[in-house]
């Protein structure tokens, strides 16, 4: 007698599309937030070596020191304060002016040329280890291009021990935009799909119209439909918007394809979206369930996905965590969209993962709520 | 009169239920019985926290029962919940309607989720609009709806559907009575067309009202059946006392010294009195006046009379000594949000010792005038003054003097009564012997010992009560500001926190009380009705019973003059 019913859930969603367009804190989280975020790990946010302040000690002022110098002085990467004074440079570190010193010592061109192994001191700023670590590698760097240089130039064949080169695929350039954008899509997605269907759902609860709603003959699957459709949209247009912003604005590769990327980004905004239910179905209150999604969906999307911090380098522990987490196989199957193109032996066991995720979150759900308010 | 129960004739069969909420000690409901009869309005009576709100959910099938069954209409709850909702109308508190949605948009919601198409569709909503004359407003949003065309809506959202049973909890909160007035005659039509109603208040004159009535009390039945049934047993017990106005507060003291007097209260310069069924020991005064009986009279009565103690408060606070003056003086007061004139050019002064009301229907202002009075905004215009220091120059030695209780008890429920004690001393600069003694003795008066390492929230209403009361008043103000104190509050203990606050008075304290509850404005020796931002009568509440007199209403109760004076200023007529 009572069948699920289209005309209903027709209805419900009429009203809850009437709602989005009318109340601009939907239109602010689905579509000003992820402006926003695009333009700070676009703009903002750079993990890239570029023009780091260091300062170069010359104890030895010998002319193949002064090449090394004039290397140092020509990359990009450092912008170099040379010095014969070390109290100086080390005073200029300590303040945080410079994120490290290289010192060139007195003995080095001589070592050097008799070759046996030539030392040189790289002060580091530990304070900021990423930066730190990039200035001990690029200084490293610096010094293997110099003595390719003069080994061409001096038709020198110093026998060197093998140096690692590294050659870095994908990302190229080393833009850490290229990585983080298609990443964040990962991280807006998350703020849609939990932070505001948690709310949405939490404010009908608040305002009482949840109740009165259960008390007509509406279906409780009416209801979860009349939610996911609405925010399901919602989220595919907000992951437009950052994909082509991402193309066009910040010229992001994208070397996978377009259907992938749909499929993935609808399982990931599914487990998404069970999970904001699910919170919001928990604690029926806004405040508690912002508080939940933040803390449970965002954060750990921000942190633990992959899209900042790699994984691997994580204590194990947490790494476990991590296999929990519906961002981190879609930050996975984003960034090899985006940069390498579409492999199926890396997408596929990551989108049956997320698949899996969603379909827990909806068996809770609609487990834990029935038509009843108790 | 009863009817005889036909089987046929009951819409609702409440059987032994019982509803037990996880982590809750009492059970919300204790084995209630009921048989609601078709047609009629059923009120559902009682304190906040009696169980009504649960009741009405178990009913819609919103709940499940612990024990024990209910059927609507022949529909078990618990097995046909779906079939159940196709003929029932409920209204939630707080009216359920989409803020965000316009009148029609709300109504379109509700009627497509009850399948409405068409011309059916189109005759509810010609129907539903007419009835409730919300035809001018259908594009405006919900949200931006008064109190009472809220109520309005939200019936016509769960009329809909055409139910033949309609559930309101609580309808008449939070909206004025003369909008009560109106949704009780559109109830009543409903009722003439065979529709079952259950009306769930926390306003005993409601019960009254009602053809039936069941009086709920902490999850109990207290009653059910007629409400002429409840009040025939206080009848020829309830009497009236004369006294002069300035006298009424000790009389009502002596009053309940006598061993056959198990209620009083204080009705503008009347004192009313319930007496024990004992034959009296004494011949009463002639002047004792026989009335009929209110509802609450038997409620009282049932629960076994008030309290006769007199309040320990007010034995341990000092006198306020004379003074030229006045503790309470406003001059003009004026406040403008933005555009909106939410109070203007309101004048008047509290002498010591009085208890002064401020009484009016929701958006009336009368929360602006107070929050002015007690320096929590800013007039745009005029001046407000606290025993002489004006509250805009000499904010601080003003405040020491005020103790401020707001609505619902302004308590940190997550602290515990001993943290909530110690918090509000600190606040208003107590010294830390003075501290200690003071908590010692706030514990001792209110008998809050058994709860001090409980959190405030999970206190009976009736020690919240007692114990916001106890931090607004450990400063020993000279003036203390009262928001909405005892709405919803069941009557006994509504009785004790007025004899703290005659007792109060008596010692020369100035109170200060905002209402829509008639039964407090009754209590204050001068009332001011606000209404529109205006202060449209001033006086005693005798006063403005006599200002409503007519030939059709000889004898206005408070209420009536209440609505009579709105009336008539809505009409511009001089008052």
């Amino acid at each position: 007698m009572n069948s699920f019913s289209f005309q209903r859930l027709l209805a419900y969603l009429q009203k809850e599309g009437k709602q989005i367009l009318r109340d601009p804190s939907t239109f602010l989280i689905a579509f000003v937030l992820p402006l926003i975020m695009m333009f700070i790990f676009g703009y903002g946010v750079s993990l890239d070596a570029d023009k780091i302040r260091i300062g170069l000690l010359l104890e030895d002022t010998s002319p193949t020191a002064r090449s090394l110098e004039n290397s140092f002085l020509a990359t990009s990467y450092f912008n170099v304060q040379a010095s014969y004074s070390r109290p100086a440079l080390e005073n200029e570190m300590t303040g945080g002016r410079l994120r490290g010193i290289v010192t060139i010592p007195q003995d080095f061109s001589q070592n050097f040329l008799r070759g046996t192994p030539a030392s040189l001191q790289v002060l580091l700023d530990g304070s900021e280890p990423n930066t730190a670590n990039f200035v001990l590698n690029y200084s490293g760097g610096v010094v293997n291009i110099w003595q390719s240089q003069l080994n061409t130039e001096k038709k020198i064949d110093f026998s060197f021990p093998v140096i690692p080169q590294p050659r870095i695929w994908f990302n190229e350039d080393l833009k850490s935009r290229n990585v983080l954008l298609p990443g964040s899509v990962a991280i807006i997605l998350s703020l849609i799909g939990i932070l505001l269907t948690a709310l949405v759902v939490a404010r009908e609860w608040e305002r009482g119209t949840m109740e009165a709603i259960m008390s007509t003959p509406i279906q409780f699957n009416e209801i979860i439909l009349g939610k996911l459709i609405p925010y399901f949209l919602l989220g595919l247009g907000s992951m437009m918007l950052c994909v082509s912003l991402s193309l066009t604005l910040f010229e992001v590769p994208f070397r996978g394809s377009l259907f992938v990327l749909l499929l993935s980004t609808s399982i990931f905004l599914l487990a998404a979206l069970g999970q904001g239910l699910l919170i919001s179905t928990l604690t029926r209150n806004q405040f508690v369930s912002s508080q939940v999604s933040i803390m449970l969906g965002f954060l750990p999307a921000f942190v633990l996905s992959g899209f900042i911090f790699e994984i691997k380098s994580m204590p194990w522990p947490i790494q476990v965590i991590t296999y929990l987490l519906p961002p981190r196989y879609f930050v996975t199957i984003l960034q090899s969209t985006f940069l390498s193109g579409t492999i199926w032996e890396l997408i596929l066991p990551n989108l049956v993962a997320m698949l899996l995720m969603a379909l827990v979150f909806f068996s809770i759900t609609i487990n834990k709520s029935k038509k009843r308010l108790d | 009169m009863t009817l005889p129960r036909d089987l046929t004739d009951i819409s609702i069969q409440i059987t032994n239920v019982t509803k037990v909420f996880p982590k809750m000690e009492k059970p919300a409901l204790n084995n209630i019985n009921a048989s609601i009869r078709q047609g009629i309005i059923t009120g559902l009576v009682g304190p906040d926290g009696a169980g009504k709100t649960t009741l009405i959910r178990l009913i819609a099938g919103l709940f499940l029962p612990t024990q024990g069954t209910i059927h609507v209409m022949g529909l078990n709850t618990q097995t046909n919940s779906v079939s159940l909702q196709n003929i029932t109308g409920y209204m939630p508190q707080k009216f359920g309607l989409y803020e965000d949605l316009t009148v029609i948009e709300n109504l379109d919601l509700y009627a497509k989720l009850h399948r409405l198409t068409g011309k059916k569709k189109d005759d509810g909503f010609e129907r539903m609009l007419t009835f409730t004359t919300l035809k001018p407003f259908i594009h405006r949003l919900a949200g931006n709806l008064s109190g009472g065309m809220k109520q309005k809506l939200g019936l016509a959202c769960a009329l809909l559907g055409r139910p033949r049973i309609l559930l309101l909890d609580e309808p008449s909160v939070g909206v004025d009575p003369l909008s009560r007035r109106e949704l009780w005659k559109m109830i009543q039509e409903l009722t003439h067309q065979g529709m079952t109603v259950l009306w769930s208040t926390s306003y005993l004159d409601e019960g009254d009202k009602c053809e039936e009535v069941i009086l709920l009390n902490e999850g109990k039945l207290l009653f059910y059946g007629p409400p002429k049934n409840l009040t025939k047993q206080v009848q020829g017990r309830v009497f009236q006392v004369h006294v002069p106005l300035k006298e009424r507060r000790m009389a009502l003291k002596q009053l309940l010294k006598l061993p056959e007097v198990i209620d009083g209260v204080i009705q503008g310069s009347e004192i009313r009195l319930v007496c024990s069924s004992q034959p009296f020991s004494f011949s009463p005064d002639p002047q004792w006046k026989p009335v009929t009986p209110r509802f609450e009279d038997a409620f009282v009565d049932i629960l076994g009379g008030s309290s006769k103690e007199d309040s320990i408060l007010v034995e341990h606070i000092s006198s306020k000594e004379e003074n030229s003056v006045p503790p309470i003086k406003a001059q003009n007061l004026t406040k403008y949000f933005g555009d909106f004139r939410a109070a203007f050019d309101i004048s008047f002064t509290i002498q010591r010792g009085e208890i002064f009301g401020l009484l009016g229907p929701n958006g009336a202002g009368k929360s602006t005038i107070f929050k002015m009075l007690c320096g929590l905004l800013q007039p745009t215009k005029g001046r407000a003054r606290v025993s002489g220091f004006d509250l805009k120059t000499a904010s601080s030695e003003a405040r020491e003097r005020i103790g401020y209780m707001a609505q619902k008890f302004s308590l940190y429920e997550d602290l515990s009564v001993k943290q909530n004690l110690d918090f509000f001393s600190g606040v208003y600069g107590l010294t830390r012997t003075q501290r200690n003694e003071r908590v010692h003795l706030m514990t001792r008066i209110f008998g809050l010992h058994p709860y001090l390492n409980e959190n405030a929230g999970l206190l009976p209403l009736g020690f919240k009560q007692r114990l916001a009361l106890a931090c607004a008043v450990m400063h020993e103000p000279d003036v203390l500001f009262l928001d909405e104190p005892t709405s919803g509050v069941d009557p006994l203990t509504r009785r004790e926190f007025w004899s703290h606050i005659n007792g109060m008075a008596n010692k020369g304290v100035t109170i200060m009380v905002t209402t829509h509850f008639m039964e407090e404005a009754e209590y204050c020796d001068h009332i001011a009705l606000i209404y529109n931002g205006l202060n449209i009568a001033i006086g005693t509440p005798d006063d403005l019973k006599k200002k409503a007199k007519t030939e059709l209403l000889p004898n206005p109760t408070l209420e009536d003059a209440f609505i009579t004076l709105i009336e008539r200023s809505d009409h511009g007529e001089n008052l």
